[in-house]
């Protein structure tokens, strides 16, 4: 197997993009990663689209073909990759392995998604049909309202409060006012959404007890990275970013049926199969993006992971070891939470944003300093199918 | 524009009496105050210059919802609707979101509409509730007629409080009516409706200086901007 680096990375704003159509925003995204690879006259052999809901939002199917036609890239293999939350993921992982077997030499991996296009409870029952279609669809079950009962489990196990939780949602908003990328840029306060009587108003319960600004928000994007062999990569301007690792996990669909609802196993083994290949602990990682969907899969994860405790990740928040200079900077984009959650656009997005940070290219507000290796965490489902990679900068 | 007095009186509504709206302040989401208080007559020019770039925004129906408001408020300000009365917030003295309706009768309030210029801080809904305290708790009426024209309006209004359905016609038209009782406000108030009084000398010398307005693309980004809040 070959060593595979990243080497073009591209981002568009997430937010609300009413002009563009989904296509519109892949093709964007794609572009600016091959303008940032630099290939010149190189066309890329494959291309991997990650995307959960074309099919049903835009009545649009075989994405990745319509893809390849739109930004020319014929004859190139082109295929959709669906798997809920975690498709970026999942588009990055199959870009991986087709380039490090050496079938593919230049690679093309775009995850995007165009959510805003329907109501908000439209878009809240789309994400809902990855849940178990007899056991939770059927009775209403929803993202929100599943991340609200595994919120109240881990407190009363773990001792998570409201206060380890508001400590993400400042954290992240406050990064995303910093992140052009950011669907949202609007610092919170602790006043307005917390101490004050007005925060009744202003953050209501969602799904207690999560808050509304325990939530991300839905959102519309597309991110791109164009993979080949690291030694190809070596020869190129800009320092390589490589894939020193990935795993992958699943677990119950449902989260009655494991043994502790609580224990996120697939994370937990993604995660352990990403250091193993990369030869890494977490403590060797200097800067990650972990799937904060809600506030509390931040906390979860760090210590699913391994970068704390049980129990320990809460108050680490709180403390500030997980902001910029922190011991243990995560979601420095300002995460699902700020920077939105285009579901199939997210797993490439943290991608991006690690490839940015281990290049040393960010402004220094942004920029953890002397960052070598990255992690991402891409969340499917309510953790049944979990991605992580584990990125290393390499000198050129 | 010369004004036939005479004929005047015949064109001009007879009005309600009306107890002035106590002015309040609301902490948003972001840490920042916004004051809430009674526009007054005067003040109406200046309201219009921030509603008129709204007028060609076609999100979220900011099109129609401006220009019934412009219009109605027009209306207010050349004396020809019966009872009328416009709320307004601030922040730092820039209008950031505007509410009006009107007296149908001493017992029954007509809700017309609520226009917020900052948005993602839900000062939508803090001015909506704003408005229902007023007819209920001020004007002391017994229930306010209120229509959605658009997707938000139907959410915040019709499923947060939740308004009970109506076949009385609501005079702005459009799709069903719906009420907001004594009951159903006084159930939803403890969730919905918040603020603090009184306003200090200072928060209120500010806010009735001047109502600042943000340039015509500022407005036009906060409302319709790429990121959509």
């Amino acid at each position: 197997m070959r060593d595979v680096a990243i080497i073009g990375a591209g981002m568009i704003p997430f937010g609300r993009r009413d002009e563009d159509t989904l296509m519109d925003m892949l093709a964007y995204a794609s572009l600016k990663a091959l303008d940032d690879a630099g290939l010149g006259d190189k066309s890329v052999d494959a291309v991997y689209v990650g995307n959960m809901g074309g099919g049903m939002l835009q009545r649009q199917t075989a994405i990745a073909s319509s893809l390849v036609d739109r930004l020319n890239l014929m004859p190139a293999a082109a295929e959709t990759v669906e798997n809920g939350p975690a498709s970026g993921g999942s588009a990055v992982k199959n870009g991986l392995l087709a380039v490090a077997s050496g079938y593919y030499d230049y690679v093309l991996v775009v995850g995007g998604e165009k959510m805003r296009e329907v109501t908000g409870w439209r878009a809240t029952d789309f994400v809902a049909t990855m849940t178990h279609p007899q056991a939770e669809y059927p009775y209403g079950i929803t993202l929100p309202g599943m991340a609200g009962m595994f919120t109240r489990l881990y407190m009363e196990k773990y001792g998570v409060t409201r206060e380890h939780l508001l400590a993400i949602s400042l954290k992240n908003q406050e990064m995303g006012t910093l992140n052009p990328y950011a669907h949202v840029e609007m610092a919170l306060d602790r006043g307005g959404i917390f101490d004050s009587p007005h925060a009744i108003v202003n953050n209501p319960t969602s799904a207690d007890p999560l808050h509304l600004y325990d939530l991300c928000p839905v959102s519309d994007g597309a991110a791109a990275l164009i993979l080949c062999p690291l030694e190809m990569a070596k020869k190129l301007a800009k320092p390589p970013i490589l894939i020193a690792g990935f795993g992958q996990a699943t677990d119950t669909q449902t989260l009655q049926e494991r043994d502790d609802p609580t224990d996120l196993k697939a994370v937990t083994l993604a995660a352990q199969k990403a250091f193993e290949m990369a030869k890494l602990k977490p403590g060797d990682i200097h800067v990650a993006e972990l799937h904060d969907a809600f506030t509390i899969l931040e906390i979860a994860e760090s210590e699913h992971v391994g970068f704390f405790k049980k129990g320990e990740g809460g108050k680490a928040a709180a403390a500030g070891k997980t902001r910029l200079g922190g011991q243990m900077p995560i979601n420095i984009s300002g995460g699902l939470k700020a920077r939105g959650h285009p579901v199939g656009a997210t797993g490439v997005a943290q991608v991006v944003d690690i490839v940015f940070q281990l290049r040393h290219e960010l402004p220094k507000n942004r920029q953890v300093q002397k960052a070598e290796n990255g992690l991402t965490v891409n969340f499917g489902g309510f953790g049944n199918n979990v991605l992580a990679f584990v990125l290393r900068r390499v000198q050129s | 524009m010369p004004i036939d007095m005479e004929l005047e009186a015949v064109l001009r509504p007879t009005q309600y009496p009306m107890p002035p709206y106590p002015p309040k302040t609301i902490t948003l989401a972001n840490g920042k105050v916004m004051v809430v208080r009674q526009a007054v007559r005067e003040d109406v020019p200046a309201i219009l210059k921030s509603v008129h770039p709204c007028l060609f925004i076609e999100r979220d129906y900011y099109d129609i919802v401006s220009a019934r408001l412009y219009g109605e408020l027009l209306a207010w300000y050349r004396y020809r609707v019966k009872s009328e009365y416009c709320l307004m917030g601030q922040v730092d003295g820039y209008l950031v979101g505007i509410v009006n309706g009107r007296m149908e009768n001493e017992k029954v309030g007509m809700s017309y509409h609520t226009l917020a210029i900052d948005r993602g801080l839900r000062i939508g809904s803090h001015l909506f509730a704003a408005k229902m305290e007023y007819h209920l708790e001020y004007l002391g009426q017994e229930e306010v007629l209120i229509v959605a024209e658009s997707p938000i309006g139907f959410r915040r209004w019709m499923i947060e409080y939740p308004l009970e359905a109506t076949k009385i016609p609501h005079e702005l038209g459009g799709g069903d009516s719906y009420l907001l009782t004594r009951e159903i406000y006084f159930k939803a108030k403890p969730r919905l409706v918040v603020g603090d009084r009184p306003v200090s000398q200072e928060l209120m010398a500010e806010a009735e200086a001047e109502i600042k307005f943000a340039d015509d693309d500022t407005i036009r980004e906060r409302i319709a901007g790429l990121k959509g809040r």
